[in-house]
């Protein structure tokens, strides 16, 4: 996994939750670091654009698409997946 | 207070061109979502709708016209011929003072607004067409159905999402009965089935790629649609006195707001609503047997909705008859609490309720009976059509048989 995009990830993750960097940790969920369902979609749209990928994500069934959501290191293990399936 | 009786009904949306061809499609359960078709598509992640396939504007109006006529103006004046030829009515002197047309609609002239858009931003263009805003704005329907029929009195337009036209209807109503207005035409329309408007509900991921299944634990997400459907409300003994067919009775309505989220639906606001509308009709929950569902096939919506309604009928939610039309003709935005009280004349007129097609899953957090798949017979004397917009605010509507 390319350190580029966990600093990445954390930050938009951080952004969201209102918290510094340096406070989220990759054990953390969403919902630990207070962010709801609009927060989600829009760190997959800031995700989104910043790697310029595009994330199989339906608000309905969040578990659906194989975008695994569950806590920061998921979303960061999925987002790396994706911009390595992009690279090839 | 006066009564408040329907005496015409128009309409064009995926299903069909009339009411008789929408209330046979509603009665087979036929699916009006189809690939949507238009500029662009092909950039679009969600590629369905309730789109009016094969629309000619050039037949219906003359050059002039469309020059005027956005494509939900268009459908508003279509809906609204057919209903004010069905009412009989010829507004002139102190009937047109007295007559008004309110319709809902949320996104105005949005055909307009993507055309000419990417003529200044994509093209580079520095000029655009004399009447971009006359065409593009929100109240353009409501003023041409104003001028085509002569209706002088109160005329305006309600935006509130997916609330509009129950807002809509339900000030047409009030102004009725209040004695304020003899005739009011009512209803909503929508046309924002284009590049822009698709891609702006795309991005609230909250869409299904497939197909819309109200209250089915698979269901994915809402399907939009476009179309109208306008309404003549006219006062009980103005309708009588000229032995009009009267199609139902407007009884009761209410309106509330969540106060909480701007998208989030609340179980308390629907159920105020609900409430409401059977309190302001003067009847008790026992009395309604049909409610046409806000039902956008949202994993949001419909556990929520089904919440609210066991909360207001208590044991007797189970035996209420609960359909979303939405399944067949997709959700209009501003338009679809028009569309939908067609459901609700159906139930009330021929006895026949729509079906939610779609539906292939029970959902316990949507455990009531919600007519899956075929339509069904029913005797139904009172009915609710329900409408929850985003930013919480909920318009409930009851009718009755006459």
């Amino acid at each position: 996994m390319s350190e580029a995009i966990r600093i990445k990830v954390f930050e938009i993750i951080a952004e969201q939750a209102v918290l510094d960097v340096s406070d989220i940790s990759p054990e953390q969920t969403l919902e630990d670091l207070g962010i709801d369902s609009m927060g989600l979609v829009e760190s997959i749209f800031a995700i989104e654009e910043a790697f310029d990928i595009q994330i199989p994500f339906n608000a309905n069934d969040p578990r659906q698409g194989g975008f695994d959501i569950s806590t920061v290191a998921t979303i960061v293990e999925a987002v790396s997946k994706l911009v390595a399936g992009q690279a090839q | 207070m006066k009564r408040v009786v329907i005496t015409g009904a128009g309409t064009i949306n995926a299903l069909g061109g009339d009411v008789s061809s929408t209330f046979e499609a509603m009665a087979e359960g036929r699916c009006g979502i189809s690939q949507l078709e238009f500029r662009d598509v092909d950039r679009l992640s969600i590629s369905i709708g309730g789109q009016v396939h094969g629309w000619d504007a050039e037949t219906t109006f003359n050059r002039q016209q469309i020059a005027l006529y956005d494509r939900f103006t268009q459908f508003a004046l279509v809906a609204a011929k057919q209903a004010v030829a069905q009412s009989g009515l010829v507004f002139t002197g102190e009937l047109a003072a007295r007559s008004g047309v309110i319709l809902g609609n949320s996104g105005g002239g949005m055909n307009t607004l993507d055309d000419n858009y990417r003529s200044v931003y994509e093209d580079g263009k520095n000029r655009v067409h004399p009447f971009v805003v006359p065409k593009l704005m929100n109240n353009a329907a409501a003023s041409h159905v104003s001028m085509t029929y002569n209706l002088k009195g109160p005329s305006f337009t309600v935006s509130t999402a997916c609330a509009s036209s129950n807002h809509a209807m339900g000030q047409a109503f009030y102004m009725i009965r209040s004695g304020m207005a003899t005739c009011m035409l009512s209803g909503g329309s929508e046309a924002m089935l284009c590049f822009g408007g698709v891609k702006a509900w795309e991005g609230l991921r909250v869409m299904s790629k497939d197909a819309c299944r109200p209250f089915s634990a698979d269901r994915n997400g809402m399907v939009q649609g476009e179309g109208a459907a306008v309404f003549v409300f006219e006062e009980y003994e103005h309708a009588r006195a000229r032995g009009a067919e009267i199609l139902a009775e407007v009884v009761g309505f209410a309106m509330t707001s969540d106060a909480s989220d701007i998208v989030m639906p609340s179980k308390q606001g629907a159920a105020r609503a609900i409430a409401g509308a059977i309190q302001d009709a003067g009847l008790g929950p026992d009395n309604v047997a049909y409610i046409n569902a806000h039902g956008t096939g949202t994993a949001a919506n419909d556990k929520t909705e089904c919440a609210a309604i066991s909360d207001v009928f208590g044991a007797g939610a189970d035996q209420l008859l609960i359909s979303s039309t939405k399944s067949m003709h997709g959700h209009l935005i501003g338009g679809t609490g028009a569309v939908e009280l067609l459901a609700c004349i159906m139930a009330l007129k021929d006895g026949v309720i729509a079906p939610t097609i779609g539906y292939r899953e029970p959902d316990p957090e949507c455990a009531l009976d919600v007519v899956p798949n075929e339509a069904r017979e029913a005797d139904v004397e009172v009915c609710l059509s329900n409408a929850f917009a985003f930013g919480g605010l909920n318009a409930v509507i009851a009718l009755r048989r006459v």
